[in-house]
């Protein structure tokens, strides 16, 4: 009996740590990294060097300033780096990626509390500021593969943008689907690769980092209501599916494990939740572009969720059924 | 009561200890409405002192007079009067300052410092410190819708006290010999720089609000009563309904009586 040892709970510990899953996620991202050097040239390895490394700094200080553990060992601020420089485009002016850096660290991230207490996913809420801050040049796309010809100003629409005025016909002016989906369009630096996201994205998937459910919740309800908006036409919703950051945001952004609910049942509503606002503002706003939105938004409404979702514990009864038997 | 204070203790408590708007969050809205210069928050600033000094020294003078039943419509009608002259006045003479205010200069009227100060203080003190109250509590408004300006529109601008001879159009068309403000957009330009226009939007006003209220927090924590140092058990809001708590309280009880006899 000297063997067994008394101690207080959890028993069973799984080798998994903040660390080694936030190592899977960077490495998710690398396709969509090197798609985005091939396609837009050295300046989006520049870009996401100054975001990662911005992020890490902030990181740094943030914890020291507030007399906390430094936390930069985690990698987390390496993924919210990367995140951040995938959701800008790649003629962003340096400066304006340390604005983003500091809201999506010490803003988002350590006046809440550092890893696992930021309300809304750290890269989202930099990129929103930066978006209202710096509303041209977030929306200056450059056109992919002409940086090889030495060409500084070739600037494109991006699809979203051609597909707003869609009139039942698809534009001439838009990439082929197959383009879209190596990501040959104008776009950020890590949402333009449909390939490289999915890559990435079965990588999470085989080793388990992520759940399937709120990607496939988020992409079936855009592509349900995408196919009801486009009057059954394919190839729109096609196009819907594979422009903009719809993937990247499924896959990498609305999957945070602290932003999003743990119940499958709420990951569902999540995932449709993000949908149907992604979709309503694509279809009826201003905006062409609306996942980091959704994403924002359904993150705030989390805690609500997982209120509505709480599992009951088996051999549980409603209370009001406890009430009328004890009124009998 | 009204020995224990001093006039000056009335005035400087409104400026940091207990700043309207930083430490006692009241009119938060003209405060987030209005800061997107430094001038609009001077022009609504002085405005609302100039009603606060004023209904404060009106209601303490009427204290006695207003039955508590009614107090509040009584209040209202004669912070109503003074935002209505005061209205008026900035209608006449600083007309730019009134469009650039709008509708939040006759909105001093439901102002919450104006009413929280005439029901908490000018009620219950005599007209001298009521309106030494006032003065405090205004300036200490004013300092607050400054600072928060300033940040503003530094920040989501780049421009400076912008504006400021529609402001001093009192003192003449050209008291400033033609100077309007700093502008630093040609030299941010230059730099390949611009302003973070999040600032002047409300998402940025919430933000540097947010920032303020914690640095006067910090600085207010220093002064005014020491916190209670609590440790241990009575750190505990169960405390008063812990069966542990109680007998150990009890044991000290117990000692003290024992030391005593």
């Amino acid at each position: 009996m000297k063997n067994l040892t008394v101690s207080a709970s959890p028993h069973v510990r799984s080798s998994e740590t903040v660390t080694g899953i936030m190592l899977d996620v960077i490495i998710a991202l690398v396709p969509s990294l090197v798609a985005s050097v091939i396609l837009f040239g050295f300046r989006s390895l520049l870009v996401t060097a100054v975001c990662v490394a911005s992020c890490v700094v902030f990181e740094f200080a943030a914890r020291k300033i507030m007399k906390r553990d430094v936390t930069i060992g985690d990698l987390s601020a390496v993924v919210t780096g990367l995140l951040l420089a995938f959701n800008l485009p790649v003629s962003i002016p340096l400066w304006m990626c340390l604005v983003g850096s500091f809201f999506a660290i010490v803003v988002v991230k350590q006046f809440f509390g550092g890893i696992g207490q930021n309300f809304v996913n750290p890269a989202i809420g930099g990129r929103i500021v930066m978006l209202v801050s710096f509303s041209s040049a977030m929306t200056t796309w450059t056109e992919p593969l002409t940086w090889r010809n030495g060409v500084d100003a070739a600037t494109t629409a991006t699809p979203l943008s051609i597909l707003k005025s869609f009139d039942g016909a698809i534009s001439s002016d838009l990439p082929s689907l197959w383009q879209m989906f190596l990501g040959i369009r104008g776009g950020c630096l890590g949402e333009v690769s449909a390939l490289a996201l999915l890559i990435g994205g079965f990588y999470l998937l085989a080793r388990k980092v992520i759940k399937p459910t709120i990607p496939l919740c988020f992409v079936g309800t855009v592509a349900v209501i995408m196919l009801i908006a486009g009057k059954g036409d394919f190839t729109f919703v096609a196009y819907e599916l594979l422009s903009g950051g719809l993937l990247l945001g499924a896959i990498f952004m609305a999957t945070d494990y602290s932003t999003s609910p743990i119940t499958t049942k709420g990951k569902i509503l999540f995932g449709i939740g993000c949908g149907v606002i992604t979709s309503v503002i694509r279809l009826f706003a201003n905006l062409p572009e609306g996942v980091s939105y959704s994403i924002i938004l359904m993150n705030i409404l989390v805690p609500h969720i997982e209120a509505l979702t709480t599992p009951k514990p088996f051999g549980t009864v409603k209370e009001k059924k406890n009430k009328e038997e004890a009124a009998s | 009561m009204a020995e224990k204070k001093s006039l000056g203790k009335e005035f400087s408590k409104g400026l940091i200890r207990e700043n309207p708007v930083l430490r006692l969050v009241l009119g938060t809205c003209p405060t987030l409405a209005v800061t997107t210069s430094v001038t609009n928050a001077i022009g609504m600033g002085v405005a609302a002192t100039i009603v606060l000094v004023c209904s404060n020294i009106v209601i303490s003078a009427l204290r006695k007079v207003i039955p508590s039943k009614v107090r509040i419509p009584a209040y209202i009608v004669i912070i109503a009067s003074f935002v209505t002259i005061v209205q008026l006045l900035v209608k006449a003479f600083v007309p730019a300052l009134d469009t650039a205010l709008g509708a939040f200069l006759p909105l001093i009227v439901v102002n919450c410092i104006i009413l929280g100060r005439a029901e908490a203080f000018a009620s219950k003190n005599t007209v001298l410190y009521s309106a030494v109250d006032g003065l405090g509590m205004g300036v200490g408004f004013t300092a607050a819708l400054c600072l928060m300006g300033t940040c503003r529109e530094i920040l989501g601008a780049g421009t400076f006290l912008n504006g400021i001879q529609d402001l001093l159009v009192l003192f003449g068309d050209n008291v400033l010999g033609g100077w309007n403000g700093f502008d630093f957009n040609g030299g941010l330009s230059a730099v390949g720089l611009q302003p973070i226009t999040l600032f002047i939007l409300p998402a940025g006003g919430f933000f540097v609000f947010g920032i303020l209220m914690a640095l006067a927090n910090k600085i207010a924590a220093g002064k005014g009563k020491p916190k209670a140092e609590l440790h241990g058990c009575a750190h505990c809001p169960m405390a008063g309904s812990c069966a542990k708590y109680a007998a150990e309280n009890e044991t000290c009880e117990e000692k003290k009586e024992e030391v005593a006899s």
